[in-house]
């Protein structure tokens, strides 16, 4: 992998992309540190909006699990786009791969 | 900020983490970089054990282990790696 | 594909994962899970079946025009029972609202549509894995 004789171009490219390694690097970093501190209790998290789903989704939708309360009931729009976009992903998927039944 | 088990323990989580996905770049053969990846997910469902969150640890597992790691071993035949 | 210790591990494994995915999809509602990671979990049963006996036998368990029925099925079964909301004279995709039977919270039975919009999705990941699988398979 590793030849001593390696040309201009190759070590160019190789210094190059650890720049830009250090540089995204700089900018998630950047992001990172702007984060609340986990599970600290006045998180931006922790507004009206949960509290509203802690209280109620027992009541509203007769669920235990919390999540598939909101999964299912709350965003049940989202999770109807979700199956049409599994169904396209996987018509994209025969229409490139399968073989033609019929040619054989 | 005081550090407790649990932070610890998140750590070590994500420090085998990190040390995977460099093994990642830099392991040859293609069939253990398929098996690191599938020790990836395996980790990162214990994290989310661990973060309270059983729905993800679970779709972690089936996706992460069993989907991921089957779809790349079915790709990896076509494909060759260079040097 | 002809190892004996392999195929009788297969043989009795599958019906424990078969079971798995099930019970993971119908307490979707009670235990941590869902339809997702329960059809995951169903659809690596098929796929076990098909990587160890070979396609041929996969196909007589769990056909191609099975796969892409349940495929098909799977958004239309969700989009027909979120209908049933709108002739009850609610919203679209409701769930207290469309009369469906609420059940008592904790059975196995209860949350309305929740458990049969759970159940489709969980055949639909199922039979899309399966169909990605044998799509994959195919090429060579």
């Amino acid at each position: 992998m590793r030849n001593k004789n390696m040309t201009h171009r190759t070590i160019l490219r190789r210094v190059f992309s650890v720049i830009l390694l250090i540089l995204s690097l700089y900018i998630i970093i950047l992001g990172v540190i702007e984060l609340p501190p986990y599970g600290a209790p006045d998180n931006p998290v922790h507004n009206y909006v949960a509290q509203r789903y802690i209280e109620d989704a027992l009541e509203d939708t007769g669920v235990l699990n919390m999540v598939t309360a909101i999964i299912v009931d709350y965003r049940a729009y989202d999770t109807l786009i979700e199956t049409t976009v599994l169904f396209t992903a996987i018509m994209a998927v025969m229409i490139t791969l399968k073989k033609d039944p019929s040619k054989n | 900020m005081i550090l407790g088990t649990g932070d610890l323990i998140m750590m070590i989580f994500f420090a085998i983490l990190i040390i995977i996905a460099l093994c990642v770049t830099f392991v040859q053969d293609l069939l253990y970089v398929v098996i690191i990846f599938g020790v990836y997910s395996l980790i990162m469902a214990l994290l989310w054990l661990h973060l309270n969150s059983p729905d993800l640890a679970i779709t972690e597992a089936a996706a992460g282990i069993g989907v991921t790691t089957l779809m790349i071993t079915l790709i990896r035949r076509t494909v060759r790696r260079e040097n | 594909m002809l190892d004996f210790v392999l195929k009788s591990v297969v043989t009795v494994l599958i019906p424990f994962i078969q079971m798995f995915g099930l019970y993971v999809i119908f307490h979707g509602a009670l235990s941590p899970g869902g339809s997702f990671a329960g059809g995951m979990i169903l659809g690596l049963g098929f796929i076990a079946l098909n990587v160890v006996f070979g396609l041929e036998k996969g196909q007589e368990k769990f056909s191609d025009e099975m796969a892409g029925f349940l495929v098909s099925l799977g958004p239309i079964w969700y989009g027909s029972i979120g209908l049933v909301g709108i002739l009850r004279g609610a919203n679209f995709l409701v769930n207290k609202d469309s009369g469906l039977p609420m059940g008592e919270p904790g059975t196995l039975i209860s949350g309305g549509m929740i458990s049969l919009i759970t159940l489709g999705i969980g055949i639909k990941v199922a039979s899309t894995i399966v169909t990605l699988f044998n799509a994959l398979t195919e090429e060579e």
